[in-house]
């Protein structure tokens, strides 16, 4: 059922050593009052491919762009901080009269588009819409019209007597959104992924049971490419949870499934691509199958390393690591939460069996981070097959402080700082965190805060 | 006797008097609408070995077994799935309810359970059942 290929080593903490990396808190953005709106629940965080720009989005329909201020040379203590970029509603809340469907204009996720010229683009996607954001600065304006005052007002022609040539002069800067195309009406299910390919003229978009392609450029054509609903809805198995393009081969991508499989497929193979072309799926004992096997083998999240050579699942207990070239069992499985399995009773009860864990890749594909319940948030390097837990807390507030690593009890005599499972704030979960592409710097989203940790810089 | 509401209840409404407001649709190509969701019929429960054994998840199991003794056994079949694909469905349709409401009379129509995004048996969404939809006109307290 899960594999033992490489069980956690707990005693070992992360910090200490060379090459072991020492986590400092950095900042944290939100609110501070217990009290969440639901509108202020993040519900995705993603750098942009430089990591200069950090976005998120939350359950109101609103985005936020953080930009990494410029390192200061004289003052190196830490890397440049996140502030706020840009912000905009990139949703709303819509009522689809002709099924009595309410939309949500919660922002399912974000992903960013290559930067080709001076302007940021990225696709935001709800359940039901993608739209294609442009986000512009404007550092000058014209000044010196001929037929406008300063201030907008039209001039009598009459009272021109001499003529100027208009100049641009430096303003503050502005940073605009703009909505570029709107990608509507393409799914009936409830929209979980969306990639964008390597090619980057095209991308996906997965929904519970169907994935369509798209080109960036029309917004009136959709290409289904996979459709998995059963002619009698009666028979319906599984539904798609995941979905993802190769980040180098334009013609593959893979999707996740509720039943623990992942298919890879190539759209060279045939237009529609019903048939995968490869089928990931470990084997299950089936004398330890009961009740919750199916719920919790479903896969929340599915990410390619950087490198194309692998893929990492998550599912409700574990994180696994895959070839591509090996399909019938992963080659990493890292147990998260493995403590939770003795809960799951209760999980059930209050739903949170049905939690969607994210999990992320660091720039060099050694080191893969996924979030846990009580705020928690869980690393493990593939290299040393050490991991740590670590929290996102206000507690340890101060820039530079190195994080504590924190420790579940899960049975027996309770040690000193450690937690037992009981204990656990299972409404305070990390479902979201992002790695940049290229430093030690993490963005971990709690309900409604986001931290950044940086790396100590000595 | 109250007369039930027609079992279209949980699908599109046969009778026709309701007309949508009609809006003009950006429909891509290759799109063809089906209405999803559909009437779910509970799997029979079968019963299963209480099996206390050394699995953690049996023994899990075996409690939830004992709560709810009418658990289906497969949870990950249709019932499950057809939940998450009806997900943030609320049917509220004027005609139904002023049908309903006039066989009432002036009884109260059956309000919703405690999961109000299931539709099931009688009840019949009512105004207010649904919740507030209003877009955030505030800023986002991460940008504060």
């Amino acid at each position: 059922m899960y594999s033992k290929l490489h069980e956690n080593n707990l005693n070992f903490p992360f910090t200490g050593g060379g090459n072991d990396i020492q986590w400092c808190f950095s900042q944290v953005k939100g609110a501070v009052d217990d009290d969440v709106a639901e509108a202020d629940i993040i519900s995705t965080v993603e750098f942009n491919h430089s990591g200069e720009l950090l976005a998120t989005g939350d359950k109101g329909g609103r985005v936020v762009i953080f930009q990494q201020e410029q390192e200061n040379k004289i003052q190196s203590h830490s890397r440049g901080e996140y502030n706020v970029y840009s912000t905009f509603q990139s949703h709303e809340p819509e009522f689809d009269y002709l099924k009595s469907l309410e939309i949500e204009e919660k922002i399912n996720k974000i992903r960013w588009l290559p930067q080709k010229n001076a302007a940021q683009f990225l696709l935001s996607t709800n359940d039901k819409t993608i739209k294609l954001w442009k986000i512009s600065e404007r550092d000058k304006r014209p000044e010196g019209y001929n037929l406008k005052e300063e201030d907008g007002r039209y001039r009598d022609p009459t009272t021109v007597t001499t003529l100027r040539v208009p100049v641009f002069r430096p303003m503050d800067l502005m940073v605009e959104a703009s909505p570029r195309r709107i990608f509507a009406n393409a799914h009936t299910y409830h929209i979980n992924s969306i990639s964008i390919n390597s090619d980057y003229e095209t991308y996906l978009s997965a929904d519970d049971l169907r994935i369509n392609l798209w080109h960036l450029e029309i917004t009136d054509r959709s290409f289904n490419i996979v459709d998995i609903k059963p002619a009698n809805m009666e028979e319906l198995t599984e539904v798609i949870t995941a979905a993802e393009f190769h980040p180098n081969s334009c013609n593959t991508f893979v999707y996740s499934s509720s039943k623990g499989t992942i298919r890879l497929c190539d759209m060279r193979a045939s237009a529609l691509c019903d048939r995968h072309s490869k089928l990931f799926e470990e084997p299950e004992d089936p004398s330890n199958r009961s009740f919750f096997s199916e719920i919790i083998s479903s896969i929340s999240d599915v990410k390619f390393s950087h490198s194309g050579r692998y893929m990492m699942t998550r599912d409700y207990l574990s994180v696994k690591i895959w070839d591509l070239n090996m399909e019938n069992r992963p080659v990493e499985t890292y147990q998260v939460h493995e403590y939770l399995r003795s809960k799951l009773c209760s999980l059930y009860e209050n739903d949170c069996i049905f939690d969607k864990f994210e999990c992320c890749w660091n720039g060099s594909d050694s080191v893969v981070m996924t979030g846990s319940y009580n705020n928690f948030f869980r690393m493990f390097d593939r290299n040393t097959k050490r991991d740590i837990t670590l929290e996102a807390s206000r507690e340890n507030n101060k820039p530079r402080t190195v994080l504590k690593p924190r420790k579940v009890c899960a049975s027996g005599k309770r040690k000193k700082d450690e937690i037992s499972v009981d204990s656990l704030d299972f409404n305070k979960k990390i479902l979201h965190t992002a790695w940049h592409p290229k430093e030690n710097i993490i963005a971990v989203a709690t309900t409604n805060n986001l931290y950044i940790f940086q790396d100590k810089v000595n | 006797i109250p007369v039930s509401p027609p079992p279209s209840l949980l699908r599109l409404p046969s009778r026709a008097p309701y007309t949508p407001q009609s809006r003009s649709r950006h429909v891509p190509e290759t799109r063809r609408r089906e209405p999803c969701g559909g009437d779910r019929r509970g799997e029979a429960g079968e019963d299963t070995q209480e099996k206390e054994g050394i699995l953690p998840e049996r023994a899990e199991e075996a409690k939830l077994k004992a709560k709810y003794p009418s658990l289906g056994q497969k949870p990950g079949g249709s019932d499950f799935l057809m939940k998450r694909l009806q997900k943030g469905q609320k049917y509220f349709d004027s005609g139904d309810y002023n049908m309903a409401k006039a066989k009432m009379k002036n009884k109260q129509l059956p309000s919703a359970g405690p999961d109000k995004n299931l539709v099931t048996g009688d009840h019949i969404p009512t105004p207010q059942d649904l919740p507030q939809r209003k877009s955030s006109l505030v800023t986002s307290k991460l940008a504060g």
